[in-house]
């Protein structure tokens, strides 16, 4: 029987062993954590962050990527860039050809943007955007920082409930968007495809978008940017500003998760004195619950 | 156990109800004056708490339902809609979401908890065959609700869930058209599982009201196995000891729960999920929900595929039969040495088989998986095994006793080998 016993412990062992090492060789390299303003249970954005990352996103992703689960006044809401209403209206209305209608006519018609508008997609669908992209359909981006993950393996993912480690989408993309390079020998590229370190598969059909000094910074006081203007702070930028995208109400939620957490804690502590004092009512309360 | 009502109708408003529907006079026998066994520990807190969470479920699910739209092209978006838009939509959907999840960890502890202790015996072999429909129907709620978002997981995990009805031999395909409303996954899945979604948990409710009323006509196990013999030493009323514990442990859990849907609010989703339902690219690996990995390793340890999905299926009914399958008559594992053991191997059995099912259908992890699912099904068998020639240590006299410290053993490992109730 104990041998039987033994046999079975070790087996199960084993196999929780075994599988762990093997996760951690799959894939691409693991993207570098990055430090962001707005992890942990304290966390906010960087309104200054998040102005630039917008601006990366319009001037450069979004001629390709769609963002359309974004609307104009959500630039200008709590716990985002903090623009104000009348910069979202000028944005907003920057965009002359938002199609609406009909009219009394019957006739669909062109507008100037309104702060409740989507942010105006760069092609009509999918087709269209695949057509003008050599076949590769750039997908949208309001979404991606929840969209994307990598794998952490065992024991990490279950280190991060506690560390509250959640940024494998921001990560990812500022890792990709930093990634790419000249491909080894080995790898013949055809046409259309470029060369990413942390792709899976390291083919990806996004030719580099970010280049040093391509996007143009608010100036300081000094009249210089007080950010680098260089491809790893468009790349953080634009990642944090996609993680709002994707995810508008963080801040509240963690300030929510605070006062609910310290709610819950002092009220467990009363019950618990409130439990001890009940039990010691019964007459022979040896019991130790 | 429920003995003669203590109910005393004060008022005149009282009387006349109580002459005509004694309804307080239920609620009162039933949550007040109801005996309960003095020994419970914590463990026992997860019936109260898995109540709470079925309300919760219900309550966020409700209003969910309100702002969202069951339609292949509008889902996802009006799942982000609520999550944008709709006053604390954010809250309550990561509520309802992480609340699932949370459902199955209080489950699957309260399922452990009456393994050990043995709640599946005579006289509880009806009320521990109600919890396994319970499970049943979670698990079906479950699955139905994570195709709602219309993500990739939704839409891949539909598919492949649904498909393993086609490997029943004869009506398999019959079954897989019905629950897809036509030929594939798409619009009338969606349709028909939403409206299952919204049904289910009141059949729930149900079933829970049955597993409840069957609770209050047997009584509660106890850390000892041992049966009430004297209600006035062995139990306390209900209120106030149970419920101020049950509250305690409650509000424990809720801790749990709020680190979650707080700060953790996607660690238990998949990010695929994010990524609108798409039935021209299939992901790289799809993976179900946490709660289901175990039986999904079983599945794909077997090389057949109605194997697989019977060995899935026998998995969870095998529970069914478990007051059958165990032939000792001690309840509690407490005053097992041998089962206890084996219990011990059983849990990180099933953790085991949970982190194979989220491991791609490779190597090593099929060969370790087909070890495990053995070793699962082996437990079963052992169980019926180890009743025949296992030496139990002497049960305490009573609940009282094994509080209090009177005559007999005390809980834990009694070195004492006198074979009080051999199996």
């Amino acid at each position: 029987m104990s041998l039987r016993l033994s046999l079975a412990g070790l087996v199960t062992g084993l196999a929780i062993a075994a599988a762990s090492p093997v996760l951690a060789a799959e894939g691409a390299p693991k993207p570098p954590a990055q430090s962001w303003s707005f992890s942990g249970p304290f966390g906010k954005f960087d309104q200054a962050q998040l102005q630039r990352g917008f601006k990366v996103a319009k001037e450069v992703c979004a001629n390709c990527h769609a963002m359309s689960l974004i609307r104009f006044r959500n630039l200008a809401q709590p716990g985002g860039p903090g623009f104000t209403n009348s910069q979202v209206a000028a944005l907003a209305a920057s965009y002359t050809n938002i199609k609406d209608g009909p009219n009394d006519a019957g006739e669909m018609f062109e507008r100037p943007g309104r702060a409740a508008d989507a942010f105006p997609a760069p092609f009509a669908n999918e087709q269209a955007a695949r057509a003008a992209n050599g076949g590769a359909y750039p997908p949208p981006i309001d979404m991606l920082a929840k969209a994307r993950t990598y794998t952490r393996g065992f024991p990490t993912f279950i280190i991060d409930i506690f560390s509250q480690y959640q940024e494998q989408g921001p990560d990812y993309i500022v890792a990709l968007l930093t990634g790419y390079a000249e491909p080894p020998a080995e790898v013949k590229l055809l046409p259309g495809q470029n060369y990413n370190n942390f792709m899976p598969g390291h083919l990806i059909a996004m030719p580099k978008p970010l280049s040093d000094g391509q996007v143009e910074y608010p100036k300081g006081p000094d009249g210089k940017s007080p950010v680098p203007e260089t491809v790893q702070q468009y790349a953080k930028d634009v990642a944090a500003f996609m993680v709002w995208m994707a995810e508008p109400h963080l801040e509240a939620r963690k300030r929510m998760g605070m006062q609910v957490m310290l709610f819950l804690a002092m009220f467990a502590g009363l019950l618990y004195f409130t439990k001890k004092k009940i039990w010691s009512r019964l007459p022979d309360h040896a019991s130790a619950h | 156990m429920s003995g003669h009502s203590t109910y005393q109708p004060k008022t005149g408003i009282e009387r006349w109800l109580d002459a005509r529907l004694p309804i307080v006079r239920l609620m009162h026998d039933s949550a007040v004056s109801y005996p309960v066994p003095r020994n419970l520990n914590l463990l026992w807190t997860f019936g109260g708490i898995l109540a709470f969470m079925l309300v919760a479920q219900i309550v966020t699910g409700v209003i969910l339902a309100m702002h969202y739209t069951p339609n292949a092209t509008m889902a996802f978006n009006s799942v982000e809609h609520i999550m944008r838009d709709v006053n604390f939509g954010w809250l309550l959907r990561y509520l309802h979401s992480n609340g699932a999840s949370m459902f199955f960890v209080a489950v699957y502890i309260h399922i452990f908890r009456g393994l050990y202790y043995g709640s599946y015996k005579a006289p509880r072999e009806v009320l521990w065959i109600l919890g396994v429909i319970i499970f049943l129907l979670m698990m079906a709620t479950a699955f139905m609700g994570y195709v709602l978002p219309w993500g990739q997981m939704s839409f891949w995990g539909a598919t492949v869930i649904t498909n393993l009805f086609s490997a029943l031999p004869v009506i398999g395909e019959t079954i897989v058209t019905f629950l897809w409303g036509g030929y594939s996954v798409d619009n009338p899945t969606l349709n028909r599982f939403f409206s299952l979604h919204f049904l289910l948990p009141f059949m729930i409710a149900g079933v829970v009201g049955l597993h409840i009323w069957a609770l209050h006509h047997v009584g509660q196990n106890n850390p000892t196995g041992v049966e009430v013999k004297d209600v006035k030493k062995d139990t306390v009323p209900f209120t106030p000891y149970a419920t101020i514990k049950d509250l305690f442990g409650m509000v424990c859990f809720m801790l749990v729960f709020a680190w979650f849907v707080f700060y953790q609010p996607n660690f238990m989703g998949h990010a695929d999920n994010y990524i609108p339902a798409n039935p021209a690219s299939t992901p790289a690996h799809i993976v179900p929900e946490w709660y289901f990995l175990p039986f999904y390793a079983i599945l794909r340890a077997i090389p057949d595929k109605l194997g697989g999905v019977l060995a899935m299926g026998g998995a969870i009914v095998i529970l069914a039969f478990l007051p059958w399958i165990d032939t000792s008559k001690v309840k509690s594992m407490s005053y097992r040495p041998i089962a206890r053991q084996f219990f011990w191997m059983f849990v990180p059995v099933c953790i085991g088989l949970g982190y194979l099912g989220a491991m791609p259908a490779d190597e090593p992890y099929v060969t370790i998986s087909r070890i495990l699912t053995v070793l699962y099904f082996g437990f079963f068998a052992a169980l019926a095994l180890i009743g025949i020639f296992e030496r139990p240590a002497p049960l305490p006299t009573s609940i009282a006793d094994s509080v209090l410290g009177g005559s007999g053993a005390r809980l834990g490992h009694a070195t004492a080998s006198e074979p009080q109730a051999k199996g």
